[in-house]
């Protein structure tokens, strides 16, 4: 917890919702497919936090350096994802919550968001929910929307800056980029906010003293049990995807190389290779 | 709901018929929905929602509906007509501009009121955010970026790219309606049909919201053209080394009339507007020539520009992953390369 601002009256409570996924820098020839056919091969590259997960906890952390307030991670997964949890508690927040998955099946962003959600009223109320615009395996980009329709609370999604309101202290500012170019909002809390990567929320790395303590921190666990879902539900929300296939695409473009005697050659061939397209276009 | 007055659609009064029945919810007639902006009116990409609607209510035998969001001009309606069964306008004066809730919370009326069992939106930011929350309001299910769509007994099938591009997979939407956003522009365009004479105006009840206030709205276009629809890019990498360079590239864009764009590493290092990043979280470009400078290829690069005509780079390694989908390559120092390239592009495309 780190005491508000000069003129700030209330301490944000900020929850960052944080997933584990497949190391995504995996180069495409090293990508595999699973036995049963309907996920990566997990054993292919290591597991990490997902990127946008990172930028929003970045996020978090210079909005409590600047305006105060606390700030909890959460994660829903495999007794692995404890991980990335151990990584936010070495970067000092203040606390973390693992809700273990003993699913059979891999969940998506409807059970994912029902699961959160059941969590965070668990938890008590959070001004800010923050999670990454979306994840760097599957790619759905829906779990933070969806879990704002689940808490009945508006969203923000791409945000790339939040900052807190210096006279209204339930009112947000929050930066977010558009097809565009980028929008300017002011939003009251409760409120959820998806963010996206900018030069200013790129994640700090943990002092290596801090990592060592990370691992000594309390951490809650909860199943799913304990937080009371509904399994009906839970099935219901499984059952309105699923993949029947994945396939890794095979292409098979030829590429050929400028090459010449000299430099300049090779320059002189390939701006005539550039004209040719251009000026087909 | 209520009927539309007689408006003069392209010199032509166009009588409305009483409601129609598949309007009412019933399942005499099951509908997909395309649905168009009226602050973007009909370009490429409401075009390729269109056609990816067209071609799904053909797939399932449902009618498809054409659904205007937000101002509709006679001009714009007039347009719509061609390109689907029926056409619904959800105007009102909250909706003449953008603003997410309000949007959302009309969509959610209009479709409870068409009963669809898929509604289709195009790939900007704004549809990206609306699909998953009108998903959930309507008790559907969702997918995004879907490169392709197909219906088989009732319901919609989705392949899009997963893993940053590594792998592609096809995923069944169980629950309807599915809600859907596309890689619009890289749907075949919609095909004109008959002209379509159901026209259907919906009465929306909104409130402003005032929760969220739009405080400022910037755009950071290079031109007028968007970077989507560019013919030419010259795109800039983690190699470049710095924002000056970009400088260099932007001389080279100009003598071919191209736009800029950069990878994702550009835009983290602040170099460059993220509104240049081309990829799996940037734009989709399809330009005829995309010049890669500098950038090594990562399959979440790659998924930006797989629609693009004809790619070539410039890389000082000749294993960057980038060679493997160019057509043509140099390996080289980008330094040695930019200034007199340009040079001689001014002598040949004289
Ligand atoms: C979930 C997720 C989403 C992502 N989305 C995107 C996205 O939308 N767009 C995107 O671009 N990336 C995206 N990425 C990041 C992507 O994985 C790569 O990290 C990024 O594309 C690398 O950018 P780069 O090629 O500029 O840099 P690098 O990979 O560092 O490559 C730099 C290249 O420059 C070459 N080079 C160096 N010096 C010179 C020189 N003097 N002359 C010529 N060549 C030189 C090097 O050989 C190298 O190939 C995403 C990643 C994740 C995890
Ligand atoms: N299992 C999970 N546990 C916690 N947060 C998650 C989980 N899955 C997704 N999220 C959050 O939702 C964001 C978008 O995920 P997705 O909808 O999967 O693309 C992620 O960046 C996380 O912030």
């Amino acid at each position: 917890m780190i005491s508000p601002a000069k003129g700030l009256t209330h301490l944000m409570n900020i929850l960052v919702c944080l997933k584990q996924i497949l190391d995504p820098e995996l180069p495409s020839r090293d990508f595999r497919i699973d036995a049963a056919g309907r996920d990566a091969d997990r054993n292919t590259a290591g597991l990490v936090m997902n990127i946008f997960c990172a930028n929003a906890l970045e996020t978090a952390l210079q909005f409590r350096e600047k305006h105060g307030g606390k700030i909890t991670v959460i994660t829903f997964g495999v007794p692995s994802a404890e991980e990335i949890l151990r990584k936010a508690l070495a970067l000092r927040v203040d606390s973390a919550v693992l809700i273990r998955s003993d699913l059979s099946q891999r969940p998506n962003p409807w059970c994912i968001a029902r699961v959160l959600a059941a969590a965070i009223r668990k938890l008590g109320d959070f001004d800010l929910v923050l999670t990454g615009r979306e994840s760097g395996d599957w790619g759905d980009g829906q779990t933070g929307a969806l879990l704002a329709e689940e808490l009945g609370r508006p969203c923000v999604s791409l945000a790339d800056e939040l900052k807190a309101d210096t006279v209204n202290t339930a009112l947000v500012r929050i930066r977010r980029q558009t097809d565009q170019g980028w929008e300017a909002l002011e939003a009251s809390t409760p409120l959820v906010i998806t963010v996206t990567n900018n030069e200013h929320n790129v994640p700090r790395i943990a002092k290596t003293r801090d990592v060592m303590q990370a691992f000594r921190q309390p951490l809650t666990t909860w199943s799913l049990a304990e937080l009371g879902v509904d399994a009906q539900s839970i099935s219901e929300d499984l059952a309105c995807t699923e993949v029947v296939e994945l396939a890794i695409p095979i292409k098979q473009t030829h590429c050929e190389w400028v090459t010449g005697e000299t430099l300049d050659d090779r320059i002189s061939l390939l701006a005539k290779r550039i004209a040719t397209v251009v000026q087909s276009a | 709901m209520w009927l539309a007055p007689a408006a003069q659609v392209e010199n032509k009064v166009i009588a409305f018929r009483l409601l129609p029945t598949f309007y009412k919810g019933s399942s005499l007639t099951s509908v997909v929905v395309s649905c168009i902006f009226g602050w973007t009116g009909i370009d490429r990409a409401a075009l390729g929602v269109l056609g990816a609607g067209q071609r799904l209510s053909r797939d399932l035998a449902y009618k498809h509906v054409g659904l205007i969001v937000g101002p509709a001009s006679d001009a714009l309606i007039a347009e719509a007509t061609k390109f689907s069964d029926s056409i619904a306008v959800a105007d009102h004066p909250l909706l003449d501009s953008y603003h997410s809730e309000t949007t959302l919370t009309a969509l959610t009326e209009v479709c409870k009121q068409l009963n669809p069992k898929a509604v289709l939106l195009g790939n900007d930011t704004y549809c990206q955010e609306l699909v998953p929350r009108l998903a959930h309001r309507l008790g559907g299910s969702a997918a995004g970026d879907a490169l392709k769509l197909s219906g088989r007994n009732e319901t919609v099938l989705v392949t899009r790219s997963v893993y940053g591009g590594k792998a592609q997979a096809t995923i069944k939407l169980s629950r309807a309606p599915a809600i859907l956003w596309v890689r619009a522009r890289a749907q075949e365009p919609a095909q004109q049909q008959a002209l379509t004479t159901d026209l259907t105006r919906l009465t929306l009840t909104l409130e402003p919201n005032t929760k969220i206030k739009l405080v400022d709205r910037q755009t950071e276009m290079q031109g007028t053209a968007r970077l989507e629809d560019a013919r030419v890019i010259v795109s800039g990498g983690r190699g470049l080394g710095g924002s000056e360079p970009f400088t260099q590239l932007r001389a080279l864009a100009e003598i071919m009339g191209g736009q800029m764009a950069a990878s994702r590493a550009a835009c983290d290092a602040g170099w460059v507007p993220a509104e240049w990043q081309v990829g799996q979280t940037g734009k989709k470009v399809s330009p005829q020539l995309y010049l890669a400078i500098a950038i090594s290829g990562a399959s979440q690069h790659i998924m930006g520009i797989a629609d693009a005509k004809t790619i070539a780079a410039i890389n000082l390694d000749p294993d960057a992953p980038i060679f493997q989908h160019c057509q043509f390559g140099l390996v080289e120092d980008y330094r040695q390369v930019v200034g007199p390239l340009r040079e001689k592009l001014i002598e040949l495309l004289a």
